[in-house]
């Protein structure tokens, strides 16, 4: 949380009026989510190593995903 | 906030996983059990092509065409270890889409919270919706969903294909819905059409192990299937980021 409230706060320097913090606020932990799911997404989906390929096979067919 | 999106995201991700098991064990899975029966026959195909009566130079054409068209199928690693079928393999798919169905709701709650606005099941199954079109119908038109025995182009190729595909349907679609100018609109179609003119790697051969049909009737389950994944995910993770963001 340290992280992303520094983050915030540098954001929040640069913002010239209130509005524009509150968005700064919002957003840092948003992009960070949008990361995390997408790094679950990619390594359940995407993954090339052949262990988390043949464990995610059945999924990533199912969802239409490129496999093998 | 992180907080609220990432227990909301697990939350609506057990609830998604457990979900999409249950309707993948009724509709994609058995076709894919199906298929791998054709695919570990193999090379049948190959052997089944053989004795047509051609004349003998086509003949031979057929055999030195069928291995290469073959061997695409063949790529899975025979030393890695894979699940035992049965109750491991099932219990690993379930993992897999527990994990999915957390990662899709935490991408959808991120963007509904840089967008702004109210956050609950009814915003969040359009958003859903949206998701599912921008990253599973739309990079369906170049790459369709794959039974176990398709030939196709290299793997890498395809994966790079079908994230950028997503991506720029994503990027587009916000274009189109969010833009506030006629200009922004156009921008976000083009983004959005692109990538089917670039067009996705093509598949060697479109000759399969198993039989048309079941082909078929598996690109309509994955993308069933898939559907629901980013529906459900929506719904439920706007739904309990609202009750937990009210609670706290």
């Amino acid at each position: 949380m340290t992280n992303f409230s520094k983050t915030a706060t540098r954001s929040t320097s640069i913002a010239a009026d209130g509005a524009k913090s509150d968005a700064a606020s919002r957003i840092v932990p948003a992009l960070f989510a949008i990361a995390f799911g997408l790094f679950l997404f990619v390594g359940t989906g995407f993954a090339a190593p052949s262990l988390i390929h043949n464990a995610t096979h059945d999924t990533r067919h199912s969802l239409g995903l490129p496999c093998h | 906030m992180f907080k609220t999106i990432i227990l909301s995201a697990f939350g609506a991700g057990l609830a998604v996983g457990i979900a999409l098991s249950v309707v993948q064990a009724v509709t994609t899975e058995p076709l894919i059990l199906h298929a791998e029966t054709f695919e570990s026959a193999e090379p049948a195909p190959a052997a089944a092509a053989a004795p047509h009566e051609h004349s003998t130079t086509e003949a031979h054409a057929h055999e030195a065409a069928a291995p290469a068209a073959a061997a695409p199928a063949h790529e899975h690693d025979e030393d890695a270890w894979s699940p035992a079928d049965g109750f491991e393999r099932s219990a690993y798919t379930l993992i897999a889409n527990l994990l999915m169905g957390v990662g899709v709701s935490a991408v959808l709650l991120g963007l509904m919270s840089i967008r702004g606005g109210r956050i609950d099941a009814s915003t969040g199954v359009l958003w859903g919706v949206a998701g599912f079109f921008a990253a599973s119908l739309l990079p369906s038109l170049g790459l369709s969903p794959e039974l176990p025995g398709t030939a196709a182009a290299e793997i890498t190729s395809r994966q790079v294909w079908w994230l950028s595909t997503a991506a720029a349907s994503a990027i587009g679609l916000a274009l189109i819905v969010f833009g506030r100018s006629w200009l922004l609109k156009v921008a976000g179609l083009v983004l959005g059409v692109l990538p089917h003119v670039i067009g996705a790697p093509v598949p060697p051969t479109l000759e399969a192990s198993y039989p048309a049909g079941l082909g078929g009737e598996f690109v309509a389950a994955s993308l069933v299937v898939s559907a629901l994944l980013w529906a459900l995910s929506g719904l439920c993770s706007g739904w309990l980021y609202q009750r937990l963001s009210r609670s706290a």
